[in-house]
């Protein structure tokens, strides 16, 4: 058997990055990590709750950090990938701060980045003080306080749907696929930090394909009175008295419909990560038409990129949730262990 | 035999297989983009004339594609044709070209025109 050898460098701190370093560390390889951020964890850390089950965020950043507790691995912090290149069997990366890396191999865990909200003007966030996103609110679950921007607590919440997401008019026709479950969590947490809150979730179509995601749905409306409107909000304006009013189409009424707000909370996306496009472009890498990396082969090959040696984890690929992103690094460490040990011709 | 002023009433069925699809075929084959709609409301929830009447650009989609035209002709005629839906559309459907071209349809093969 081929001895197995190599340094691998991994991209990214976030969950399929932590997972990926500490199974290839266990698996006796020596392992660079780099984390843009000072801190490791990526979105995790600005999360309270995760779906279904709820379970706290901080659990996960705990159980990934022993991941890497481990010496055949490398951390760096504060730093990025600006460059990567191939020369014969080895890959030169160079970071931000001027280092160079060698590496065997590389896996890139470059994450995504949160729709941005204030593209979409007509919802008014950043214009209207209660137009938030559910980032923003994930931050006031984090505090255990909920309120509006004059301290006082909404009475009327509603969440928007599919903000950045199957939206033609900002370029990205793919489903986040995580907002709708993430709808139905956090409008549960907020009934349970405020019981008499109002609250709506306007949706185009309610997507909760994932394990108990739909029995979270249902405990929404059996036990927490969430209402569920079909239409898509159109456009959000305040009133003389600084309340949201919101136009939306019920559509199995098939009725316009209008409705006064404390807070709209505004389901934000996700999209490919800035570094991840860099990345795509100086190392001539394929992306898809969503602009993720585009993974060599949809069902046997979602870990391959098109150069042999530098392979992909997690959502910089495509919207996964922890426990998909976390299966997508253990795929990535099997092939690139497998890669080292008999395919580095 | 007497004759009680019963009349037979038509089903509220939509009889998929019988109803007239050549005024959609018309539109489809023009703009394309109109299968492409999945009835979220946007247009319908922007729309003034919608506010004020009952014409639900949306609505008037899905009629269209189940043969409904009867629903539509009168309907269609409210749309000022400002194209405030084809802004807030998620999925590009030129809504306003439809209304155009379901005119145009209703005039050729109804012979009515809108």
């Amino acid at each position: 058997m081929p001895e197995m050898t190599g340094d691998v460098v991994v991209v990214g701190g976030g969950t399929a990055g932590m997972e990926a370093a500490g199974q290839l560390a266990k698996a006796g390889i020596s392992v660079t990590l780099i984390e843009k951020q000072k801190d490791m964890g990526g979105h995790l850390k600005e999360w309270h709750h995760l779906f279904p089950d709820r379970r706290s965020s901080i659990e996960v950043i705990t159980y990934l950090k022993s991941q890497i507790d481990n010496n055949n691995i490398k951390l760096i912090t504060g730093d990025t990938v600006g460059g990567l290149e191939k020369k014969g069997n080895e890959f030169i990366l160079s970071t931000g701060s001027g280092k160079e890396i060698r590496a065997d191999a590389v896996l890139l865990a470059t994450g995504f980045d949160l729709f941005r909200s204030e593209r979409k003007e007509e919802y008014g966030y950043g214009i209207y003080d209660n137009v938030i996103t559910s980032a923003d609110l994930e931050a006031m679950f984090r505090e255990k306080e909920i309120k509006l921007k004059n301290g006082e607590k909404p009475n009327k919440t509603g969440f928007l749907h599919c903000v950045g997401s199957r939206d033609e008019k900002v370029g990205n026709l793919y489903c986040s696929k995580l907002c709708c479950v993430t709808a139905v969590k956090q409008a549960i947490e907020l009934k349970e930090h405020l019981i008499d809150c109002k609250v709506f979730c306007f949706y185009m179509d309610m997507r909760m394909g994932g394990a108990l995601y739909e029995e979270l749905y249902r405990e929404a409306q059996e036990k927490y009175g969430i209402n569920f409107i079909r239409g898509k909000i159109s456009e959000v304006s305040v009133n003389i008295n600084n309340k949201l009013i919101i136009k939306a189409e019920d559509t199995l009424a098939g009725r316009p419909l209008k409705m006064e707000l404390d807070m709209l909370v505004l389901m934000a996306g996700m999209e490919m990560s800035a570094e991840g496009t860099k990345l795509a472009e100086s190392g001539k890498l394929k992306t898809g038409e969503n602009r993720f990396f585009a993974s060599a082969d949809h069902h046997f090959g979602s870990n391959i990129s098109n150069i042999r040696g530098l392979f992909y984890a997690g959502t910089c690929t495509a919207p996964m949730n922890i426990s998909e992103t976390i299966s997508h690094a253990r795929g990535a460490v099997d092939e690139i262990i497998d890669y080292l040990k008999n395919g580095k011709k | 035999m007497e004759k009680f002023g019963f009349t037979l009433s038509k089903a509220r069925v939509i009889d998929y297989d019988n109803n007239d699809r050549r005024i959609v075929d018309f539109i489809i084959e023009r703009e394309p983009s109109l299968n492409s709609c999945i009835e979220c409301g946007g247009c319908s929830a922007t729309c003034t004339t919608g506010n004020f009447t009952n014409f639900s650009l949306r609505e008037i989609h899905i009629l269209l594609k189940r043969g409904e035209n009867e629903l539509v002709r009168n309907k269609i005629r409210h749309c000022m044709l400002c194209g405030k839906c084809s802004l807030v559309c998620p999925r590009g459907v030129n809504t306003r070209n439809v209304v155009f071209l379901a005119r145009q349809a209703f005039q050729k093969y109804d012979n009515y025109a809108v």
